[in-house]
């Protein structure tokens, strides 16, 4: 390599590694900094689209998931929950789907399955509560535990 | 500078994230919470700078961006030092009038993890404090180096356990007291700064919008939980931010223009620092005998903190 790029014979040594360097634009190459693009085209006003309005590109960690790091999964009961969405202001992995102020769901490709928002579901029973990850929804459903009674302290 | 309602949840909940998931920070930590609630604040451009840590190695794992806005990384020290720059840029290019939208508001924020912000970016930081630029510096403040394995910085408490100040037969954990980052960057003149924490969100989303909204560099210390370091259950990030709170470890406060200091939650029920650090692991050697009286000596650092904060907010200054 050294010999390739002739580092010791020339007085231009930065010229011809800059040279060189051209040619190794392979990803396993260090180069000078990387730009990555969030999303396709313009992105004016994208703080005031919603995530299924948004062309994002293949550089966006939303294309991506993190599925496979759970062992369980939050499930929610729709007919129990208030839309209080404290579910979805703490959910640190932006997988509460809440449009118009009304909680749908959770986005599965991106939660981890941490439980925080099932800790912070205020309701009797909680509105949501962690399942085995290959537990059937209308199965879970139907396992869903009764109001619990206050206990006295 | 549009800010988006936080009268409440629901309507806060009408934001649309631009901080996406499948980062790659660990279940239940805190960060990206604190980092949501900055960016669904407001639904100005912003441009943002991270120091190396959690949240920067998380959000940009080759090929991959988290941020859905500019964002820009280069070393551990020296996010202050380029939002900053970016910052100047923003200014002498609107002013020659060659910006693509010349009229869309714009707000800089830089975030650091009390590693980078307490000790190797320190300099940075004030150094952009005392140039005065108009930025907000966040710092995610987890009280160790937790991307590299939980070494002590000086922001750790006393009598935690950390990887280069462990707890053992001769040694309870860190012997050297935490940092008070926030008054010494309200000694910098700067118009806001405040401790927040993400369990009280409306505190912290309201705190935000000050910050993006004064002109001058703020700086907010917020509370960051980390169940890895601290040793705690993922799904109690919350609970122990409720408890960190409650026992006055963190008290939540701001301070405008370097003297007019505002409680912004005063317990109802303050809770003991045992009880708050009996919930994480790094603590529990200060439950055998002989490290007890560590417990004692930190409540009563604890008490007069907040005897001093009190008085600071009835004296004005
Ligand atoms: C100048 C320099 N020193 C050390 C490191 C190694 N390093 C990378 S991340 C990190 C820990 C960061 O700790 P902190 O700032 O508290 O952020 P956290 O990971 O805890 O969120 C360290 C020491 C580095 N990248 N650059
Ligand atoms: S389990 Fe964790 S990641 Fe999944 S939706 Fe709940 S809070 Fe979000
Ligand atoms: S926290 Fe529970 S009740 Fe509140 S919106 Fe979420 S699921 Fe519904
Ligand atoms: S080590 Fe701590 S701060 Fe880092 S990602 Fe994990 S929980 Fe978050
Ligand atoms: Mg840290």
């Amino acid at each position: 390599m050294a010999q390739e790029l002739n580092l010791l014979a020339t007085d231009n040594r930065g010229q011809s590694q800059l040279e060189a360097g051209m040619n190794l634009a392979g990803w396993d190459e260090v180069t000078q900094g990387t730009v990555l693009t969030s999303f396709e085209g313009d992105a004016t006003g994208i703080a005031n689209k919603k995530a299924e309005e948004r062309t994002y590109s293949d550089f966006n960690s939303y294309t991506a998931s993190v599925a496979s790091w759970r062992v369980q999964k939050p499930v929610f009961n729709r007919d129990i929950c208030i839309d209080c969405q404290n579910c979805w202001v703490w959910c640190p992995d932006s997988s509460i789907l809440s449009r118009d102020k009304q909680m749908l769901g959770i986005d599965y490709d991106h939660c981890k399955g941490c439980e925080v928002c099932v800790e912070v579901c205020p309701t009797n029973p909680k509105s949501l509560l962690m399942f085995n990850e290959h537990a059937d929804l209308e199965e879970s459903l139907a396992a869903w535990p009764e109001k619990k009674k206050k206990e006295k302290k | 500078m549009a800010i988006t309602s936080i009268k409440n949840l629901k309507e806060f909940s009408t934001n649309n994230d631009r901080f996406e998931g499948a980062h790659t920070l660990c279940p239940g930590c805190a960060h990206s919470m604190i980092v949501r609630e900055l960016m669904n604040c407001t639904d100005d451009n912003l441009v943002i700078s991270s120091n190396t840590g959690c949240l920067e190695v998380s959000t940009a794992v080759y090929p991959f961006t988290s941020w859905d806005t500019s964002w820009i990384h280069i070393g551990f020290e020296n996010a202050a030092t380029s939002v900053t720059a970016a910052q100047v840029m923003h200014k002498v290019r609107k002013k020659k009038g060659n910006l693509k939208d010349n009229d869309a508001p714009v707000k800089f924020v830089a975030f650091g993890g009390d590693g980078s912000t307490y000790d190797i970016g320190f300099q940075w930081l004030s150094g952009a404090m005392e140039r005065g630029h108009d930025f907000t510096y966040i710092c995610l403040d987890n009280e160790n180096y937790a991307n590299t394995g939980g070494q002590r910085s000086s922001a750790t408490p006393v009598g935690a356990h950390t990887s280069t100040a462990q707890a053992g037969t001769h040694s309870y954990g860190k012997k050297q007291k935490k940092k008070d980052i926030v008054s010494i960057m309200a000694a910098h003149g700067s118009p806001y700064v405040a401790q927040l924490a993400p369990n009280k969100w409306k505190s912290m989303a309201k705190g935000f919008q000050k910050a993006l909204e004064v002109e001058g560099p703020c700086f907010i210390n917020t509370v960051s939980p980390c169940c890895t370091e601290w040793k705690f259950d993922p799904k109690d990030t919350i609970n122990l931010t409720d408890l960190a709170t409650d026992s006055l470890m963190f008290p939540i406060y701001e301070i405008i223009d370097s003297h007019e200091l505002n409680i912004l939650y005063r317990p109802k029920n303050p809770i003991s620092v045992e009880e708050y650090m009996a919930a994480q692991g790094r603590y529990k050697h200060l439950f055998k005998p002989q490290y007890r009286h560590i417990i004692e000596e930190v409540q009563k650092d604890v008490d007069a903190k907040w005897d001093l904060l009190q008085r600071r907010e009835e004296a004005r200054l």
